[in-house]
């Protein structure tokens, strides 16, 4: 405490906000992130971090079928399902609440979307589809905010209720076939190579945009440096991964070739930077944290919390609903267990171990695709593998169900134990 | 003191359900001055102030704002006359930033998104007006903050918005030594500003230290509302919390629950 303060003190400006004004370079910055790491502000480190690890495990075990272009292209496709669900997770996460129906929400939008396909147009099915979701959304919104019913329970019944409408959409054991080629080809389907190119520049020109813009409005706390490793490793890894994904990747002799950006990418990459926006630029956002960080101080901000509430479980069911429609073109069909077994929890996983705290007001929308990317990679490495003679044990299927489950668990307990740890150091503080 | 106050209560109650917790209660604010409210546990000081801010509207009595009758309804009737409180709980959002929390719910925009770099400005402003001189960049999270930094940015909350009137509830009770004497200068700078400043506070030094005028409620009465001067005591003060009244001062009939 400075003692010496006095009313009108001249040259306050030389000390207040020493941080603000000065320049940092390089090397603080790095010092400054090492230091918020001890803090226990992992952000998406452990994340990445996973990706690396388990990248390299499955690379070194099984080089010839993890290590392939369709691999790589089929494991985004697997992914993106649970990414979306987990970024429509995330929106009730950020309140510090949970939605562990989403995947039914899913899976009762993609059911509605696939029976009206079979008499309607494209248009007002999925319309009638995203309706649908909207509802579900707004509904346990409504018991959650207004009625008052803790997420955790209404959410909990809805398991039951939404998976009862899904039985009722599909009949028992049936499946709805999917045969209009747009839906078909939301996962599954590849841009042209040209294409290809076109988007990724696009995308790489905007996120340029974003950080010299981010950079000239930090007054100097984000080192040009820093900004332009950033906006160069995007780049690097941009083309890296477009000029692989052009390449052919079909098996030996088949008849078409397979090339170019998976669909569901830049469909994707399109959800996350609405997302961004949304919860980063607007004001919605910015109230959206402040109720998950503190309800109390929020509404005495004079945010109407209820509503708040409400809306952030309808743009769930929307985003799940998205989700259901990605689960359902994978497959091209909807049964009743469309977005049902794992899927919520590989959904919440994504989230939690992409970093965003289960605590609620911390997370970003980039976590949901990376902890996605983990859960993704567990049981596409481990199918890979298959079935191997360990010594001392025998023979052990690792793509089977229950080696998965085990590891998708406990990625999920040490994703949330690196959350509840680094949130009471930052309470000892 | 020669003033009109700036907001004056008159005859002012309020009961929950069956529990009358404030009897007919009188309370004057002028601009500059700082009005001290003290009083024993439960005789109703925060509930006076919650009936300021909106938060338990009055069920009788009047409201009077710059000389012109006023209702105050919720929060926002009394946040538009330019009247803040920073309650005991601070009331900040710890995993937000300051400016983020000196603008939560009046974010200013540009076109639909976030003027942070004005928000930003104006934040550096506001504590600078303070002389506030221990925070290091307004970018960092209340989460990183000590009790009396935390306080400070509760203050700058209420006082960004060119508020007339400010109202901290016990501001220094959780503070050491040099917090407390630094958040007294703070309390001091607001009235220099202008503002009419209430203190809740069971610091009798602090009170006889900071304020102008004391005000004392006893079992949701106002028992006194006097000025401070060279001779108001300690043990004036105490006894007046105490039993309502000290010599000619206070309440001299006798007072039921
Ligand atoms: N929301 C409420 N409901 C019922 N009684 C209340 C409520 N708030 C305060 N009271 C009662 O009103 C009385 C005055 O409380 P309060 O204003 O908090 O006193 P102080 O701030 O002076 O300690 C106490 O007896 C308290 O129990
Ligand atoms: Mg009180």
């Amino acid at each position: 405490m400075n003692e010496n303060a006095t009313p009108n003190d001249a040259g306050f400006a030389l000390t207040d906000f020493a941080l603000d004004g000065a320049k940092v370079d390089f090397k603080t910055a790095i010092s400054d992130r090492v230091s918020e790491l001890r803090a226990g502000d992992l952000g998406s480190l452990p994340a990445i971090l996973a990706i690396a690890v388990l990248v390299t495990i499955f690379g070194l075990v099984n080089p010839s079928s993890f290590l392939t272009l369709l691999n790589f292209a089929n494991f985004l496709e697997q992914a993106s399902g649970v990414i979306v669900i987990a970024m429509a997770v995330s929106f009730t996460l950020l309140l510090g609440e949970i939605d562990l129906a989403a995947g039914f929400t899913a899976g009762v939008s993609a059911a509605v979307l696939a029976t009206r396909l079979q008499e309607w147009p494209l248009v007002p099915s999925v319309l009638l589809a995203a309706t649908v979701a909207v509802i579900l959304g707004t509904f346990t919104g409504y018991m959650v905010a207004k009625v008052g019913i803790p997420s955790f329970v209404v959410t909990l019944a809805n398991v039951l209720l939404f998976q009862g409408i899904l039985l009722l959409l599909v009949r028992d054991g049936g499946s709805v076939r999917i045969s209009d080629p747009l839906v078909k080809g939301l996962v599954g389907g590849t841009l042209s190579p040209i294409l290809s190119w076109l988007v990724s520049l696009v995308g790489l020109a905007l996120y340029a945009y974003v950080m010299i813009r981010k950079q000239r409005n930090s007054h100097g706390a984000i080192p040009r440096s820093v900004a332009a490793i950033k906006v160069g490793a995007a780049a690097v890894a941009l083309i890296v991964v477009t000029t692989m994904l052009n390449t052919n990747r079909a098996f030996g002799r088949a008849p078409e070739p397979i090339q170019g950006l998976p669909t569901v990418v830049p469909i994707i990459a399109i959800i996350l930077f609405l997302l961004n926006v949304l919860l980063t630029r607007t004001k919605y956002g910015r109230h959206l944290y402040a109720v998950g960080g503190n309800p109390e101080a929020a509404r005495r901000a004079g945010i109407n919390v209820a509503s708040l509430r409400l809306s952030a479980f309808a743009i769930c069911g929307l985003l799940a609903g998205i989700g259901g429609a990605f689960l359902a073109s994978r497959v091209n069909s909807v049964d009743p267990n469309t977005g049902a077994n794992d899927t919520l929890l590989l959904a919440v996983g994504a989230a939690v171990i992409g970093g965003t705290s289960l605590f609620g007001g911390q997370g970003r929308m980039l976590n949901a695709v990376l902890g996605g990317f983990v859960l993704a990679l567990i049981p596409n490495g481990l199918t890979l593998i298959g079935k191997q003679v360990l010594p001392l044990w025998g023979e052990i299927d690792f793509g089977s169900s229950g080696i998965k489950f085990i590891c998708a668990g406990a990625a999920l307990l040490i994703a949330s134990s690196v959350d509840a740890l680094s949130r009471s150091q930052g309470q000892v503080r | 003191m020669s003033q009109t106050p700036l907001l004056e209560v008159s005859k002012v109650n309020k009961r929950f359900g069956p529990v009358h917790v404030l009897h007919d209660v009188d309370l004057k604010m002028y601009p500059g001055t700082v009005t001290a409210l003290i009083g024993d546990n439960g005789a109703g000081k925060s509930t006076l102030v919650k009936s300021i801010a909106g938060i338990h509207p009055i069920d009788s009595g009047t409201i009077t704002f710059d000389g012109e009758a006023v209702t105050i309804d919720n929060p926002k009737d009394a946040s538009a006359l330019g009247i803040e409180v920073v309650y005991q709980d601070l009331a900040l959002c710890e995993n937000l930033d300051i400016v983020q929390n000196l603008f939560l719910g009046r974010e200013l925009t540009e076109r639909g998104l976030l003027d942070e770099k004005t928000m930003e400005q104006r934040t550096r402003e506001t504590l600078a007006s303070l002389s506030v001189r221990t925070i290091k960049s307004v970018r960092q999270r209340v989460s990183s903050l000590s009790g009396g930094q935390r306080q400070t940015v509760a203050i700058a909350k209420a006082v960004l918005w060119d508020s007339k009137v400010v109202i901290l509830d016990e501001p220094t009770a959780a503070l050491g030594v040099a917090q407390t004497e630094q958040v007294n200068k703070l309390v001091r700078r607001l009235a220099e500003k202008g503002i009419a400043v209430g203190l809740i506070s069971h610091n009798m030094n602090d009170v006889i230290a900071v304020s102008d005028r004391v005000a004392v409620m006893y079992l949701g009465r106002m028992a006194a509302d006097i000025e401070v001067t060279e001779t108001t005591s300690n043990e004036q003060l105490v006894e007046l919390i105490t039993s309502g009244r000290s010599g000619d001062v206070g309440i001299q009939e006798e007072v039921n629950q």
